[in-house]
């Protein structure tokens, strides 16, 4: 399969990460090279076989939805570069 | 007195219980080596005065009788546990500014094991790489030689444990990031099984593959690290509730009977004759102490490497969609909240995090979903099933850790496929969720030190230690770096 400058402008869009077309075209030659050798698995039949998310297998273990934790957003927000009476604050989105 | 730096944990405690020196002195020891390594770069916070006054707690406790199990022994933990109040980078841009108000659950269960942190250790960018160069902080340098990596991710865990900057420390393992820097900084680390430690608080990298674990001046050094950090949480649901054994008790140095599993697929073409040989030392050690080899075959191995790629870069692209510039981290301002978005991401993360969160959101894509990501997922069962056999008729396995020794810096960083086949005897068990362990056993031919990995059954990280520690003692490995 072959993976051109414009698949990588695709998923870079989709990831939310800008990238320069000085470096294009080195991400696209080291994204080729790796997806090559991950084609490797087409050498396999892999019919039948259940696809394998985790170790646990599916194991999922449930617990009660009560509040345990919280109450203190002055620490949330802490982190935050730009924040306004404990809300994370974005560039408007709405007119 | 003797360079307390010297000492395991072992033996620094009985030299605290015998109050033969005190938990000042030692830490202050500690403290004394990490600004004489500090061209290693080992370090990316340190925590030297908090560190001292935990000693003076360590020191009341000890006079007053209420030792803890690891009370005064100062550690230091990988920069992707995030501890209260002290900064937690991750070894990235992204995280620079980023200050956790919580303390992940395997540091605290260290501090109230008796613990005391020296600080935070320098990493591959977001747990991602084999080289130990990618982090934000500077690359991190092998106490071996100046020009060589220390490996990764966990480069400076296994550095500090070299170099003698820490006593012991914590590290991650996703595919091959705690044994691959241990084995080129000759020490010890294991990663546990899947579930063994709880991943609350650490930063993700691939969820269905990462764990936490320790790395050591020896076996035993790791196993009692292990049984002070282990055990369920409820705060993370894939920790396993089941009792933690106390790791330290099956190190008896007697495998008699033990069977021990030879994998033919890890021979791989091109195998360097010193691997090879070391190898084959090991399989002799183990006999040595009363072990029985036994041929075994894993057919899918040589998938694993691929598969694991797909597998943790699709995690990766889905973990790091959080890091928005929005609730913490780097931020870059833009007109709007796309830009703003971009431009936070594309500054923030490195090339190495940028080009897998690519990759992975590429296998995710709509249409190439099927041919990559759930094609994986299969071959990862097949990878899991061929260990599951093997395991019918072997207790442990034992294969080479790394391909090579220590490389050079800026050795094999042209070319990312090649970069990735430093991971090939690492990957596999990660994506069973196995315990393995890298323990030195030998130099190379250049007089750098060489590891072997010993494999176990999922949950079975005694059987591990146990071969571990025999191969340990027969190797004799006193060999040491020259700082």
């Amino acid at each position: 399969m072959s993976f051109s400058n414009d698949d990588v402008k695709k998923v870079a869009k989709l990831s939310r990460i800008r990238i320069d077309d000085k470096q294009l075209e080195q991400y696209t030659n080291d994204i080729q090279k790796v997806l090559g050798f991950m084609e490797q698995l087409n050498e396999l039949n892999t019919d039948n076989v259940e696809p394998m998310a985790n170790p646990l297998d599916g194991v999922q273990v449930l617990r009660n939805d009560e509040i345990k934790d919280g109450g203190y957003p002055e620490t949330i927000v802490n982190n935050a570069t730009d924040d306004t009476m404990n809300f994370f604050t974005v560039p408007k989105v709405v007119e | 007195m003797t360079d307390l730096t010297k000492l395991t944990i072992s033996q620094a405690t009985t030299g605290l219980k015998n109050k033969d020196f005190s938990a000042v002195e030692l830490t202050t020891s500690y403290i004394n080596q990490m600004e004489k390594t500090d061209n290693l770069n080992a370090y990316i916070t340190k925590t030297t005065d908090n560190a001292l006054s935990q000693a003076k707690i360590a020191d009341n406790n000890i006079a007053s009788g209420n030792m803890r199990p690891m009370e005064g022994m100062p550690i230091a933990h990988k920069d992707l546990l995030c501890t209260k109040g002290v900064k937690t980078t991750a070894g990235s841009k992204m995280l620079d500014n980023f200050t956790p108000d919580y303390e992940s659950t395997v540091s605290q269960k260290l501090a109230e094991s008796g613990c005391i942190s020296l600080g935070k250790l320098n990493l591959d960018q977001f747990a991602m790489g084999s080289n130990g160069q990618s982090s934000f902080y500077g690359g991190t340098k092998n106490p071996w030689g100046n020009d060589l990596v220390a490996g990764g991710s966990s480069s400076g865990s296994a550095c500090a444990v070299s170099a003698r900057s820490a006593i012991a420390s914590t590290g991650t393992d996703t595919g091959g990031s705690i044994r691959q820097p241990s084995a080129f900084c000759g020490v010890a680390g294991i990663r546990p099984t899947y579930g063994r430690c709880s991943r609350w608080g650490v930063v993700a990298y691939a969820s269905s593959l990462d764990q936490v674990g320790p790395i050591g001046k020896d076996v035993r050094d790791c196993a009692i690290m292990l049984s002070n950090m282990s055990g369920h949480d409820e705060k993370d649901s894939t920790s396993a509730n089941i009792p933690v054994p106390d790791f330290e008790a099956v190190l008896t140095g007697d495998v008699k009977g033990l069977k021990i599993g030879i994998p033919k697929e890890y021979y791989i073409d091109d195998m360097p004759q010193e691997i090879a040989k070391i190898w084959d030392n090991g399989k002799k050690m183990l006999v040595e102490a009363g072990a029985e080899i036994v041929d075994v075959s894993l057919p899918h191995t040589k998938y694993a490497l691929p598969a694991y790629y797909i597998i943790a870069c699709a995690e990766a692209s889905s973990n790091l969609s959080r890091y928005d510039g929005v609730r913490y981290g780097h931020r870059v301002s833009g007109k709007e909240l796309d830009e703003m978005y971009e431009l936070t991401r594309s500054e923030g993360f490195g090339e190495e995090v940028k080009r897998r969160i690519l990759m992975g959101t590429y296998v995710l894509s709509a249409g190439f979903y099927d041919a990559y990501y759930i094609k994986a997922q299969k071959v990862r069962r097949l990878v899991a099933n061929d260990f599951k056999k093997a395991f019918e008729s072997v207790d442990a396995l034992l294969t080479p850790i790394t391909p090579s020794p220590a490389f050079k810096i800026g050795e094999n960083q042209e070319d990312p496929v090649k970069m990735y086949l430093n991971d090939v005897f690492s990957v596999t068990l990660n994506m069973a969720g196995l315990p393995g362990m890298s323990v030195p056993v030998g130099l190379s031919d250049s007089g750098l030190p060489l590891g072997l990995q010993i494999i176990g059954k999922a949950f079975d990280e005694e059987t591990v230690l146990k071969a571990s520690y025999a191969l340990e003692k027969q190797a004799k490995f006193d060999a040491t770096p020259n700082i």
